[in-house]
């Protein structure tokens, strides 16, 4: 308990570091002090403008996103009991995609506010139709079956998106850079717009802990202690299109994080998912603000998006999960 | 699913006959039909090699090839996913579920953004590479003392999901007319395909049908799980391994000249069993004359439904094949 509390302490003082690094290094590295300065006494230099409006945001997506992800993937591993459960493979991207792509074709333009209304909603049909074909029929939901249905449905989906991307250049032209899964270039008001649904889905999901802890020993033993499993489930769905819809709202498809994390904070903690949960927030957190970090230096010329950074190093996870599983 | 066709009541020659004949008729549609209609008398003439110059030019170096390679592409993907899921056991594998297209797509579209001087002749051949590199990854990294089904999906699926990242990264690096035709290529299009794109393909599936047919019994055996097949005599490793080369080297080349078409690979075979039951040496000639044809049409569509839109045939593949392959999900679900 105590260390684990310690744990806790480390994580967020880590999470304040890098998102202290995140402000102060990029292209143009702005002195800690003049960074603080910048938010304390304003006096509209360029440094403290940068520092406001670009960096700042930046950072707060980073880690907010992050964490996000990494819960909706811990609470969707919990649930379905399927270590390869995430938001990538409910297909909530692909559906967030689509949701932007229709509108985006059809009145040839969408504002930022609207654009996250319909991403909450591709991602949560999405979401909600893989898990209903995942868990047909006996066996519930096999990796294997999650798999082959996330797949199925995210094909279905990027091809739509890409035939409504073919047809339309200018949609194409939007699209492609939301497709990349960027942090950079999101309005601070966008992200002030989705933090009320953020915190209200990390604060569901902190508050269910015991119910997705007792969920995650099985459907039998958790209706044996008396738990209302429809009930927790159903939940359990809202918070997840609450943490991944917002995430993909308003930084794009951003893979990996919530497939791996929830690996990495098990191997920590163990697996009560009291505390696995808040692990994979800070351990999110903590890796999208490196990764978004380390996509400022990767390419010197041009900032590669953080998307990239995690699908490189969630790829390999996912093939020694893989290999250690099957 | 066993039905009054597969149980041999109706002959092989006769479903295979029937196909051909049906795609014969989508061929002739697809030179008659388009932007520019050509009368059916001279069509014939066009192709007889003695039409008026106007009908001839588009005949012999638009539409015909173009069928054509559609054809080809649809056999190619058909006969890889026939042998996939011999070899997976798996009625939902599929050449995209091996990471096969992402592999191709992201050689194909680092070329075309990377190097704008890059020759189109030469795309192809970076396609096939790539779509060899991901097949050779996926293999690999699933090898652990042999090699389990399951991990060969789930490996499949990391490495396509991986490199899709990487090809949506590239779209933001090109200029936006890079990215459409970079879209337009991933989305499976024989656009603009001709003889120049139908000769290389030809010799591959010439070569890899007769492989295929010639180890269909050693596919079969297959079926009966690994221990009952060591028990049969099979070598299963090297078995195992001349297939997949096989169904890898035949997406690859479709996928090479028609992009990356989801959901034939799927389809085709499933099908097929349906009309011939599920023997290897009756599946196989079968789901690669309905692969073609299926991509025929759907290419066939794709020009004449939204005319003058051109909607890729593989857009209009998936949009049929995801409910498709929802439904198997469901008829199979407590499998």
């Amino acid at each position: 308990m105590g260390i684990r509390l310690a744990g806790i302490a480390l994580g967020l003082v880590l999470v304040a570091l890098c998102l202290c690094a995140s402000i102060v290094y990029g292209k143009q590295a702005i002195p800690a002090v003049e960074a603080y300065r910048s938010l304390f006494e304003f006096d509209g230099s360029r440094e403290h403008l940068i520092v406001r409006t670009v960096r700042v945001p930046r950072a707060l997506i980073a880690m907010s996103v992050g964490a996000c992800l990494a819960m909706a993937g811990a609470v969707m591993q919990a649930v379905t009991r399927n270590p390869l459960a995430g938001p990538e493979l409910f297909g909530v991207n692909q559906g967030a995609a689509f949701a932007i792509v229709v509108p985006l074709y059809a009145f040839g333009h969408v504002s930022a506010s609207g654009s996250v209304a319909y991403a909450y909603l591709g991602a949560g049909v999405a979401g909600a139709v893989v898990y209903l074909l995942g868990i047909m029929g006996t066996g519930g939901l096999t990796p294997l079956k999650l798999v082959l249905a996330g797949s199925t449905i995210n094909l279905l989906l990027g091809a739509l998106t890409q035939g409504l991307l073919v047809l339309d250049e200018q949609s194409l032209d939007t699209m492609r850079f939301w497709l990349a899964g960027s942090l950079t270039g999101r309005s601070s008001a966008a992200y002030a717009r989705v933090l009320p649904f953020m915190l209200a889905g990390i604060a569901l999901t902190l508050a269910m802990s015991r119910h997705i802890h007792t969920l995650s020993l099985g459907e039998d033993t958790a209706r044996g202690l008396g738990l209302r499993t429809g009930r927790v489930k159903g939940t359990s769905l809202i918070a997840v299109v609450l943490l991944a819809g917002s995430s993909v709202a308003i930084a794009g498809p951003i893979g990996f994080v919530g497939l791996a994390i929830p690996h990495v904070a098990r191997y920590v903690v163990g697996t009560d998912y009291r505390w696995v949960l808040p692990y994979s927030a800070i351990m999110g957190a903590l890796l999208l603000l490196l990764a978004d970090i380390a996509a400022r230096f990767v390419v010197p010329s041009q900032e590669i998006s953080a998307g990239v950074v995690t699908a490189m190093l969630g790829a390999p996870f996912l093939i020694y999960l893989a290999q250690r599983r099957a | 699913m066993e039905t009054r066709f597969a149980q041999g009541k109706v002959s092989l020659l006769l479903v295979l006959s029937i196909l051909t004949a049906l795609s014969a008729i989508v061929l002739f549609f697809q030179i008659i039909l388009g932007d520019f209609p050509i009368p059916a008398a001279d069509a014939l003439q066009a192709l007889a090699g003695n039409g008026s110059e106007r009908y001839d030019l588009v005949v012999n170096r638009f539409r015909f090839p173009r069928a054509l390679v559609a054809f080809l592409a649809g056999a190619g993907l058909a006969l890889s996913g026939t042998i996939l899921q011999g070899i997976t056991r798996n009625p939902l594998a599929s050449p995209g579920v091996l990471g096969l297209n992402s592999g191709a797509a992201l050689v194909a579209v680092s070329c075309m953004v990377l190097f704008p001087n890059f020759p189109v002749g030469a795309l192809p051949f970076a396609a096939f590479a790539g779509a060899c590199l991901a097949a050779t990854l996926s293999y690999f990294l699933a090898w652990k003392r042999g090699l389990s089904p399951v991990r060969l999906v789930l490996v499949g699926v990391g490495i396509a999901a991986s490199a899709g990242a990487f090809v949506s990264f590239l779209l933001t690096f090109s200029d936006l007319a890079q990215a459409k035709r970079a879209v337009i290529w991933m989305s499976g299009s024989v656009y603009g395909r001709s003889w120049e794109h139908f000769w290389p393909m030809l010799p591959w599936l010439a070569a890899l049908v007769p492989i295929a047919l010639l180890m269909a019994r050693k596919l079969d055996v297959l079926q009966l799980g690994d221990s009952l097949a060591v028990g049969l005599g099979t070598r299963l490793e090297r078995v195992r391994g001349g297939l997949l080369l096989a169904a890898v080297a035949s997406a690859g080349a479709a996928v090479a000249m028609a992009g990356t078409i989801g959901f034939v690979g799927l389809m085709a075979p499933h099908l097929s069993r349906f009309l011939v039951g599920s023997r290897s040496l009756r599946l196989i000639p079968t789901a690669v004359l309905t692969g073609g044809l299926l991509v025929m049409l759907a290419d066939l569509l794709g020009r004449t439904l939204a005319a003058p839109l051109e909607i890729p045939c593989g857009i209009l593949i998936a949009v049929i094949g995801a409910p498709y392959m929802i439904y198997l999900l469901f008829k199979k679900r407590n499998h």
